[in-house]
């Protein structure tokens, strides 16, 4: 499978993502939000963001403990609303959307 | 069920699937030679089920499923990954099973379960159970498990596309999915005392209670590692909560074991003195049963309340009157640390009213806000326990020490003998 954007075609896996980490940039973030019905806007910028400096740093997606935690640190929620902001955001979870939408692999683990 | 919709009918309807021949199949289904050795012995065979269900509904997925297995059977090799599916706001509830070989059975390419939680104690009417089977049958491929190991109902084989829909419909009926993933997940609690005597709180009511409190987490994981409840009303242990869950809460008492004069001498005539001595002082695991003066006597002090003379003599006996629960953690299978069984970390709680409640309540969101930052990732609360100590861990969450909690919590583990 693969998507096109601004005439250049990216490859991705069956599931959506980007084979290659390294063609990721704006644009094709929002064309893979497109494809999850998300409109980008300030705060989702804020977490992918978030999400790529962890992945460059640890080379692994955080848990979902770590980014409510952020979150919650961050906008001075508690986990509970935090993690509702987040789910607010993407409606199929951090994992699932958020991950996709910045371009990491997809988190492996049984879930 | 078929034509199960119109409950007012009058009409005697058949269950479809449960006379379905096996093997008599109008050619809908492949040959399956390995898997029909599975129908050849004297138990029930989920085969026998499959082929019916999938003679009756004529869905091409049962049929794809059958031979992919057929397959794996050949190669000695299983087929299925996993992968992401929910339904909007939910990080959980749904396990992802796609074919690592749809081009070979493209009818089998997805095969997702969809965990949906049970009642308390299992309590269900018939109008919700021909509910929860209609819609099923309508989007996914019919087949049940009631109840998996994690006692959710397993509804097996939807494909993703038809996800969102199906659990729209069941939850406007009053269903809702389970836990899965490093969050809460669905609780277990046995009949209770809707329908035993033996039951020493409303474990059913803790039971819903305890997970509504806890249903953002449910859907949404995003602790350590999972975390799992099961509410046993008495130390018989119906659900297995100590061998099965991180939080066992088992009814117990702190008094005396209630005794009946007339019943216990009505069961000695009955049985004989023989069957007294035999069945129920010499068998009792702590010595606490003797004989004075020719009547029955308990030492409460030696009772670790493994049921079995109130299971040998249950009109004659009965749990105390001062009830409760006892909370035991850290019971879980293999994964790092071997299997464990629960240690007791609260031997009495009152259980009565809703204050009660909210007082175990905010006692579990403490013990749980000291497993988010002690635990590491993939640990269950039981192992950073262990990792770290009993002391540590009642320090963390401010319980005072007990000589129970050191000392092994019961004798016998809820021995149960085929009475």
């Amino acid at each position: 499978m693969s998507i096109e954007v601004n005439g250049v075609s990216y490859e991705t896996d069956e599931n959506g993502y980007l084979v290659n980490l390294e063609d990721w940039n704006e644009d094709v973030a929002v064309k893979l939000a497109e494809g999850e019905d998300i409109r980008m806007e300030e705060p989702h910028w804020d977490l992918i963001k978030f999400l790529r400096n962890y992945y460059e740093e640890y080379q692994i997606a955080p848990a979902v403990k770590v980014l409510t935690k952020a979150i919650a640190a961050e906008k001075g929620m508690d986990k509970k609303e935090a993690s509702e902001f987040l789910y607010g955001m993407f409606p199929k979870g951090p994992a699932l959307q958020a991950c996709k939408i910045a371009g990491l692999p997809k988190p492996t683990g049984c879930v | 069920m078929v034509g199960a919709t119109d409950a007012s009918s009058q009409e005697v309807h058949h269950c479809g699937g449960c006379h379905a021949e096996g093997n008599g199949n109008g050619k809908f289904l492949n040959p399956t030679p390995m898997l029909d050795e599975l129908e050849s012995g004297p138990w029930p065979s989920f085969i026998s089920g499959f082929k019916g269900l999938a003679e009756r509904t004529k869905k091409p997925m049962l049929r794809g499923v059958m031979d992919q297995l057929e397959y794996s059977y050949n190669t000695k090799m299983g087929y299925w990954k996993g992968g992401l599916v929910t339904v909007d706001g939910y990080g959980a509830g749904i396990i992802t099973r796609y074919s690592m070989i749809k081009d070979k059975f493209p009818e089998a390419a997805e095969f997702h379960t969809m965990r949906i939680q049970p009642a308390p104690g299992l309590h269900y009417n018939t109008a919700m159970l021909r509910e929860l089977c209609d819609i099923w049958e309508k989007y996914g491929s019919g087949i049940i498990t009631l109840h998996g190991q994690t006692g959710d109902i397993m509804l097996q084989g939807i494909e993703q596309n038809k996800v969102q829909q199906c659990f729209d419909e069941l939850n406007r009926k009053g269903w809702d999915l389970g836990g899965a993933g490093a969050g809460m997940r669905t609780a277990v609690s046995c009949i209770g005392p809707g329908r035993c005597e033996n039951a020493c709180y409303d474990n059913l009511k803790l039971h819903l209670k305890t997970l509504k409190h806890f249903v953002g987490v449910l859907h949404r994981p995003e602790w350590n590692y999972k975390l799992k409840f099961k509410f046993s009303g008495c130390p018989n242990d119906c659900t297995n909560a100590i061998m099965r869950s991180d939080l066992a809460v088992i009814g117990t008492w702190r008094d005396a074991i209630q005794v009946d004069r007339d019943e216990v001498n009505a069961w000695v005539e009955k049985k004989g003195m023989d069957a007294l001595v035999n069945q129920v002082i010499n068998l009792c695991p702590t010595k606490a049963i003797s004989l004075k003066d020719g009547e029955m006597h308990i030492e409460t002090r030696d009772c670790v309340r493994c049921m079995h003379c109130l299971n040998v003599m249950p009109k004659a006996l009965s749990p105390g009157k001062e009830r409760g629960i006892s909370l035991l953690m850290g019971g879980k299978n293999t994964l790092k640390v071997g299997v464990n069984m629960g240690s007791l970390v609260i031997p009495f709680m009152k259980m009565e009213d809703d204050e009660d409640i909210e007082a175990f309540i905010e006692q579990i969101e403490e013990i749980i806000d000291w497993w988010e930052d002690a635990g590491l990732d993939h640990e269950r609360i039981g192992e950073t326990i262990e990792r770290v100590g009993l002391k540590q861990f009642l320090d963390g969450v401010g319980l005072e020490a007990d000589i129970n909690m050191v000392s092994r919590p019961r004798d016998n583990p809820y021995f149960k003998a085929p009475y």
